[in-house]
């Protein structure tokens, strides 16, 4: 329709029916293209404006990134150290990635080397089924099935933990990476291949001495979205993690993370305290440390296609 | 990537004008917004269905949302009456004055705080004394040994503690009425829910939780409590927490913006009857007064 665009400006006088259709449509496309631009920056506005009188009055740096004691209810003295919230995150992300990245490396190699026709396309629709299941899906079955799994498995005394949220959560950033991962992978010309195996490279060889140095900055970008989707996840996290304010010590401690500490206090926080300031703080921390893993991961991308 | 975005702008704009145009719709019959704790919304629905057959001109819309979000509606002038399991604030008071307002309170019933354990747990009696210091900021108790119990199950020892997320009205009251106003220890599993909290504790050997009444089942063990002054252990029941023998049981509220008129005036008054206060026993919280059941007909 866009290609008909160009052609209909230079014949002015034919208004006809087919020339409002292709207007309409080039409407419709520009709101859709700049929605996304305009929601965006509507967020960021929206959730600085909210943390921000908080983070001008009474805001504690040194407090925030090294004080565990997230108490902004508290009678005595309301205090608001987000460094085990920050731990936590970061702890359940960890264990997330050490999971995802070999499963969904291992299984964008077999899809985009190995597997041919049925099966590369059953798994792949499998893979992107996975993605399809509903985040407070998967925190139920953490809090349900995986925490007696981890209670009888490790005999520790509760199975909500880092490592059930970090299984949980690499289990649902895994189909994204496979994805980005195997677009990478098929990115590498076939030429590469082909050259490798006239030399006598067998297929194992060609994989590790060619295909993957070859889609190194894609497959670092799937890693880095993976981490994204982590920090970014709350639903799963908040019923998994045992949403507990603690430095683990091991991967069977429970921990609290940043999004799940906004949605269980942000319902009933009335608006313009301390308290909800202190949460869009939060917030505001989370979307700088989404955005420069978003940003990163997309340089390394650009890295790859200008080389 | 594109055509997602406009068909999804489409469908959230006619999900708005659907939503904006549906009370219209039932103002024939005068509605009462009515919003709040999540421990009273099973009540104030159960009120709600059943003042159907007392006065069917009014009806009743009940959200739950918490305690502070029922508050917060009130000072908002968006419901009618707000539902709340703890008091209301003196900042919440103050703001409600400055808006103009006179907030009344109402008690419209009562609830024990139950003390849950795990059903293979031994311990049958636990003072306040005791809890303060599993749960408190300082508080010494952190294997189950120290409360000279030796639980099945727990290899641990380890006291698992499940509390609530900071801004509950169980939480504050819990806080109130046994940490004496005093600050949480780190490290509890804070649930986003009374019936999570129970469902946790039923799969958790080490664990303690704490939580209304009504929310307790038969696969949790309620130890009886003594507070530290007299030395009787009492059971949580709905009994004892009327007669106020039982230490830890807090009132119930409804709070209305101004001194209630008209039909919010005779929902409440119907509330306070034999009738209402009937439904909540029958849910499991201890009624205000004690009402003859069996002769009022609904």
């Amino acid at each position: 329709m866009s290609s008909k665009s160009s052609k209909s400006g230079e014949v002015l006088d034919k208004r006809d029916l087919s020339w409002y259709v292709d207007r309409l449509a080039q409407a419709l496309m520009f709101v859709g293209g700049i929605s996304a631009i305009i929601f965006i920056v509507g967020i960021f506005v929206f959730v600085f404006k909210e943390g921000f009188a908080f983070i001008l009055d009474r805001f504690d740096i040194v407090e925030f990134f090294t004080s565990i004691n997230w108490r902004p209810t508290s009678v005595a003295k309301e205090t608001y150290g987000a460094l085990a919230l920050i731990v936590g995150t970061a702890s359940i992300t960890g264990m997330a990635m050490l999971i995802a990245i070999p499963f969904s490396l291992g299984a964008a190699i077999y899809i985009g080397e190995f597997a041919t026709g049925k099966t590369r396309e059953t798994l792949k629709v499998m893979v992107e089924l996975l993605a399809a299941i509903p985040s407070v899906v998967w925190g139920f079955i953490g809090l349900t099935i995986m925490n007696g799994v981890i209670i009888e498995l490790f005999n520790v005394p509760i199975g909500l933990n880092v490592l059930n949220a970090g299984v949980i959560l690499g289990l649902m950033a895994a189909p994204i990476m496979t994805t980005i991962a195997e677009d990478a992978l098929k990115a590498v010309p076939d030429k590469y291949r082909e050259a490798a195996e006239a030399m006598g490279a067998t297929k194992w060889q060609v994989i590790r001495k060619v295909v993957l140095p070859a889609a190194k900055n894609g497959l670092v970008s799937a890693v880095l979205l993976g981490i994204g989707r982590g920090f970014g996840e709350t639903m799963a996290v908040l019923m998994a993690s045992g949403h507990s304010i603690n430095i683990p010590g091991s991967p069977f401690d429970s921990v609290r993370a940043l999004t799940a500490t906004i949605a269980a206090e942000l319902g009933e926080t009335a608006v313009g305290s301390n308290h909800y300031g202190a949460l869009f703080t939060l917030g505001i921390f989370l979307f700088l440390i989404t955005f420069v893993i978003n940003l990163t991961a997309d340089r390394v991308v650009r890295g790859i296609r200008r080389s | 990537m594109q055509s997602k975005h406009s068909l999804l702008l489409v469908l959230m704009i006619a999900l708005v004008s659907f939503g904006c145009g549906r009370p219209e719709a039932g103002s024939s019959r005068s509605v009462i917004q009515n919003k709040g704790s999540d421990t009273l919304v099973n009540v104030a629905q159960a009120w709600a269905e059943a003042y159907q057959t007392v006065n069917s001109e009014v009806a009743v819309a009940v959200t739950g949302g918490g305690s502070g979000t029922g508050i917060a509606a009130l000072l908002n002038g968006t419901v009618d009456i707000a539902n709340s399991s703890r008091q209301i604030k003196e900042s919440e008071t103050a703001s409600l004055k400055e808006g103009g307002h006179s907030p009344v309170e109402f008690v419209v019933g009562y609830d024990a705080l139950a003390i849950f354990i795990h059903p293979d747990n031994p311990l049958n009696e636990i003072s306040i004394e005791q809890i303060k210091n599993i749960y408190a900021e300082g508080g010494p108790f952190e294997k189950w040994s120290q409360l000279g119990v030796t639980v099945p199950g727990c290899d641990s020892d380890e006291i698992i503690r499940v509390s609530r997320q900071n801004n509950s009205g169980t939480y504050e009251y819990f806080r109130e009425a046994v940490l004496g106003s005093g600050d949480f220890k780190h490290g509890s599993r804070d649930m986003h829910g009374s019936k999570d909290v129970v469902d946790l504790v039923m799969n958790t050997a080490c664990a303690i939780g704490y939580s209304g009444l009504a929310y307790a089942t038969h696969e949790v063990k309620m130890p009886c409590v003594t507070s530290v002054a007299e030395g009787a252990c009492v059971v949580p029941t709905i009994e004892s927490s009327i007669d106020g023998s039982y230490p830890i049981a807090r009132p119930l509220f409804m709070y209305t913006a101004d001194q209630p008129e008209g039909a919010v005036k005779s929902y409440l008054d119907w509330i306070l009857s034999d009738a209402g206060q009937c439904i909540i026993q029958e849910i499991g919280y201890a009624p205000v007064s004690t009402p003859d059941c069996a002769a009022s007909v609904q």
